[in-house]
């Protein structure tokens, strides 16, 4: 018997990172909270003080260390409370969402949200649609992708510390 | 007469281009063989394989190794270079980020093969024969090496000492890291070879960027008159320099041809497509979605340009497929 319990095929659940901005989105998620709105509990927030502090190296870094989603939330446009950091989100996100298809990334693993902070009920309805969304598409598991994909180099390791033998039988 | 420290050159998934800039050290090449004995060098020099088998373990001061790695017989040389080298070096863009070669990681390993050997506009082969990995004919036994489902830079494969960045490195960087190394007075490991610092801070046009760039649409080298004075950002034109590292000199620039990335990032980027990215779209002046995206569409291909040089080494390292690909 394993004293572990290994996670069941269907036992998996979506992982969303969610950036959202100090001022409005986070806010908004902490009236919900306030308010005992009930929503999925797939989303990590993670709190930063603008949407336009989310450099896109987070997105691709929480991708490819094992989320299945990013959720970016900012306040709705005109309302940055840095005049112009939500607009910056925006077009670096478009441009993001184009590359990240072409890298074979599913649009949907992907939404950014202006979202004030008197919408908690916005937070509850963007979240649990998401992780119907996500859970539909299914994992994108890249942290086994890669360790998958670097399974052709382990073959040859004996080969230069050791005796040389037929490779490509 | 004590024996000179012994260097190899090695190449792997390579065009050539960083042999010749070995050769572009010009008279200064005669300094370097004068200092060292050359052990290895396909290029230009005849020795094998077996040749490099029979050394003890470790008694080649340092090897620089260019090309990425796609094949296994790249990487049974690699390690074997490894092995015999107490310092290597990955040198240029390909073997330090993966370099063009690495674009294949956009596409899926029977995607490529199929096109090569059948699809091809040149290619007549109605039989799609295909390379196999071990032919036994007229009683011989031929073997090809295996071709690996993804580019790989030369860190991926063995552990590298240094990096020499540029596609190819300039003579100077090659002749101040022979110096470096000759001298004993070793880098920390692990250290790229060239300044840190973005190229914009060493580009003869710096003087020239604004701080908000407004664009309203990319515009390519070709279809424009460049000012030489201005900076090419300022003139529409999409440059690499702000998440490129320096080191270059900015040769590019200075002919009026944008940076396109080949010295790869900066220590403080992580993903340098990401960053050059973020640094251009942010800069768009439309505010509305349609209006941001009709300039972004002048960037028709994001991932080869922003990427060029780096995408197996890049967050993603190559396009997800959901099978193996």
């Amino acid at each position: 018997m394993p004293t572990v319990e290994q996670p069941k095929e269907n036992s998996w659940e979506p992982r969303i990172i969610a950036f959202f901005c100090n001022w409005c989105t986070y806010t908004a998620a902490d009236l919900a909270g306030v308010s005992r709105l009930r929503y999925a509990p797939n989303a990590r927030i993670i709190r930063v003080m603008c949407s336009g502090r989310v450099d896109p190296q987070f997105i691709l870094d929480a991708f490819s260390k094992g989320a299945d989603g990013v959720l970016i939330g900012g306040c709705h446009p005109g309302d940055c409370h840095y005049m112009e950091g939500n607009y910056k989100a925006l077009r670096r996100m478009q441009l993001l969402k184009r590359m990240m298809k072409d890298m074979g990334i599913e649009e949907k693993r992907f939404r950014l949200e202006w979202i004030s902070a008197s919408e908690g009920e916005r937070v509850k309805t963007v979240i649990n649609e998401m992780t119907d969304q996500v859970r539909a598409l299914g994992p994108l598991g890249l942290p086994k992708k890669f360790a998958e994909w670097d399974k052709e180099l382990e073959s040859l390791e004996h080969e230069v510390n050791g005796k040389r033998d037929t490779i490509h039988a | 007469m004590p024996d000179k420290p012994k260097v190899a050159f090695y190449w792997c998934a390579s065009c050539g281009g960083c042999e010749e800039s070995v050769v572009d050290l010009a008279e200064s090449i005669l300094d370097v063989v004068a200092a060292v004995d050359i052990v290895m060098w396909p290029v230009a020099m005849d020795f094998k394989k077996k040749d490099v088998e029979a050394m003890a373990d470790g008694s080649i001061l340092v090897s620089l190794v260019n090309g990425a790695v796609r094949t296994s017989e790249q990487e049974e040389m690699a390690k074997l270079m490894r092995k015999k080298s107490k310092l290597i070096i990955a040198y240029g863009s390909c073997a330090h980020t993966g370099g063009i070669p690495g674009l294949a990681n956009q596409f899926g390993r029977e995607e490529l093969l199929r096109y090569i050997y059948e699809e091809s506009p040149s290619t007549v082969n109605p039989q799609k024969t295909r390379p196999e990995l071990k032919v036994i004919a007229n009683g011989s036994t031929v073997t090809l090496p295996n071709f690996f489902n993804i580019v790989r830079a030369l860190d991926q494969v063995i552990d590298v000492d240094y990096y020499l960045p540029g596609c190819p490195p300039t003579p100077k960087l090659l002749k101040q890291a022979l110096e470096v190394l000759l001298s004993g007075k070793l880098p920390e490991k692990g250290a790229v070879l060239a300044p840190d610092i973005a190229l914009c801070d060493e580009c003869p046009k710096k003087d020239t960027k604004p701080s908000d760039l407004k664009f309203t649409e990319f515009k390519r080298p070709h279809w424009m008159q460049i000012d030489p004075k201005v900076c090419l950002l300022a003139q529409g034109i999409l440059c690499m320099g702000p998440a490129t590292r320096g080191g270059c000199e900015g040769v590019c620039i200075s002919g009026n041809m944008p940076c396109t990335g080949c010295f790869g990032p900066p220590s403080r980027i992580k993903d340098q497509g990401a960053k050059i990215l973020s640094a251009l779209a942010s800069q768009v002046e439309a505010k509305d979605e349609k209006g941001i995206d009709e300039t972004l569409a002048t960037i028709p291909d994001p991932v080869g340009t922003f990427y060029r040089y780096g995408l197996p080494v890049s967050l993603l390292r190559r396009k997800n497929f959901n099978s193996t690909g």
